[in-house]
């Protein structure tokens, strides 16, 4: 089986935003950046079904030079081989520009699954595996919380609402978005960096004009308040000390 | 003109659904236009009514074989169709599981702008901006689509509230449309939705909440939450993470993937507040936060927060609820 894993390089947890001068976009330089989190389930996943059916993982991602980093620790972790679709517009491009660059990269490769993580921890759009099946012309399926494979066809567990979940059959070549939990991770072996290190990293560009996209960000903000959250200070006895009084005798919430 | 879809499941409508309405009401004050709700398939003609009696031009029904159950190959199909007949300038859908199963493949489909996740609507000198939230909440953008309409827009789950609904003089019209979708080309075969587990623990009926986020770091931590909530007579839950991790039982978790909750008092502890977590836990009256980052997006619709360690935090909060 040939997998593809789209996967995207984010801002870490611990960053904190410091907007551009034109607060349109962050000040790139100043973030430190991981893995995005659903897309490391949706690499480990793809992982595992090479294991269980052999075959090749392909890591694809879209995004500046920056990125290698983040395809190196999917190499590390066990894929076999990457595409990068590198270009400078791809850092703040929308889910439209995104899913652009990667599906023409992957046209020719004839991916028999293609994962992603069902959204980004940056942007957010939940998009990007949706319009990559459009694009690609294949099935698709989103929220995936168990993947089983059987010749040609795909049987999914798709996660609803309030815990719901529901089976889809679909025929292979197909697209599914991961979500996070559907398994647990593994983390790079020193042999796993060693071996990442001799594995191919195709560089692409990506096709005239896809970064454009179809939305624009005209303003970028810290955002307000909508509550008036009172920071209780103080020591920590003196603090928790305060915050009993007032969930007893203001709000009158405990006993 | 702006286009609701509407969603329901056997004939009962997800209450986001009126969410979507508000959102589209208040759309139309800024734009002028006039409001239609679609809703596709065989439930669709028993909920028609009921979405009839908001104020908006009229109500449309598509029924077809093909459109029950749901997939995402059909709905674009029908909704393509739909859309060519009606020509809105904007299509507007809650930010439901199955809105993001079909929306972008029906965007994409017809190579239109599609906003997710939006919070509210903005002027703008009449091109409207959607607000939506970036970077986990840590950052919100205004965002103007791009390219000729429509334009799709999801509405984050709580951005409206229903009791802003304006409600019509008299029921809309409510009207068939009929959509051409080729049943032979669906290609997921969908079996029926189950409940992983009976849910042993409901969430929604508990008066206090003590909820544990990534902030606890390990397994063995969750003890001391787990003695919080005793002290405070409280139900123990988290957000995704913990219950990924297996620390605490997916049926204790709170946000969009889980339960939907309302206590009184609802204390979180190392939870940075991810949108997707917040929607399962804003209609909380008295929130908490405890957390060592104070720009952690929780602190924007916690009542009281308190900026430092969980580990020397909660173990003073019950030395203090004990006296």
């Amino acid at each position: 089986m040939k997998i593809a894993v789209c996967i995207k390089q984010v801002p870490t947890r611990e960053w904190h935003p410091r907007l551009n001068d034109d607060k349109t976009w962050i000040r790139d330089q100043d973030a430190s950046f991981e893995m995005n989190e659903p897309d490391a389930y949706a690499l480990e996943e793809a992982l595992r079904l090479k294991e269980k059916h052999s075959g090749e993982v392909v890591v694809c991602s879209a995004g500046p030079a920056r990125v290698a980093q983040v395809i190196r620790e999917a190499l590390a972790r066990g894929a076999d081989r990457a595409i990068h679709v590198e270009g400078d517009g791809l850092a703040s491009a929308d889910a439209f520009a995104t899913s652009g660059a990667l599906a023409a990269a992957m046209q020719d490769e004839n991916f028999d699954l293609v994962l992603t993580g069902l959204q980004s921890d940056d942007q957010g759009f939940a998009q990007v595996g949706v319009i990559l099946a459009e694009k690609l012309g294949r099935p698709h399926a989103t929220i995936i919380m168990e993947v089983q494979a059987d010749g040609g066809t795909l049987r999914v567990k798709r996660e609803l609402e309030g815990g719901w979940f529901q089976w889809v059959a679909m025929p292979l070549p197909a697209v599914l978005t991961i979500q996070s939990g559907i398994n647990q991770l593994r983390y790079a072996t020193l042999k796993g960096i060693m071996a990442a290190k001799k594995k191919e990293i195709k560089k692409v560009s990506p096709p005239a004009g896809v970064s454009a996209g179809k939305q624009k960000i005209v303003s970028l903000y810290v955002p307000e308040k909508g509550k008036k959250t009172q920071i209780i200070g103080g020591s920590p006895a003196e603090a928790a000390k305060e915050l009993v009084r007032k969930l007893r005798e203001e709000v009158r919430v405990i006993a | 003109m702006i286009l609701v879809i509407a969603e329901q499941r056997d004939g009962k409508l997800n209450r986001a659904t009126w969410e979507t309405i508000v959102g589209a009401q208040q759309l139309a004050g800024t734009t002028g236009a006039p409001i239609t709700v679609l809703v596709a398939g065989a439930g669709g003609s028993a909920v028609a009514p009921d979405l009839a009696s908001a104020q908006v031009k009229e109500v449309v029904t598509i029924e077809h074989a093909a459109l029950d159950p749901y997939t995402p190959d059909g709905f674009t199909a029908a909704l393509q169709d739909a859309i060519a007949q009606l020509a809105p300038a904007h299509v507007l859908l809650p930010h439901t599981y199955q809105t993001r199963d079909f929306a972008p493949k029906l965007a994409a489909r017809l190579d239109r702008a599609l906003i997710t996740d939006v919070t509210a609507v903005k002027g703008a000198g009449g091109e409207p901006a959607f607000v939506r939230p970036m970077f986990q909440g840590k950052l919100t953008a205004d965002v103007v689509p791009q390219g000729p309409a429509p334009h799709f827009v999801t509405f984050q789950i709580g951005a409206y509230r229903v009791d802003q609904l304006a409600k019509g003089a008299s029921p809309a019209p409510v009207r068939a449309l009929s959509v051409t979708v080729d049943a032979a080309a669906i290609r997921e075969k969908p079996e029926p939705p189950f409940q992983q587990a009976k849910q042993a623990v409901d969430l929604s009926q508990a008066e206090r909440i003590v909820s544990v986020g990534r902030g606890i770091k390990e397994q063995a931590n969750i003890a001391l939450a787990q003695q919080l909530a005793e002290a405070l007579d409280a139900e123990i839950a988290a957000s995704r993470p913990i219950c990924d991790a297996g620390w605490l039982p997916m049926e204790r978790q709170v946000g969009s993937s889980g339960q939907t909750v309302a206590p009184k008092l609802y204390l979180a502890l190392g939870i940075s507040g991810a949108i997707q977590h917040l929607v399962g836990m804003k209609g909380s009256s008295t929130v908490v936060a405890i957390n060592k980052d104070p720009d952690a997006p929780i602190f924007e619709i916690a009542d009281y927060g308190i900026v430092g360690d969980l580990f020397e935090i909660v173990p003073a909060i019950i030395e203090a609820v004990k006296k």
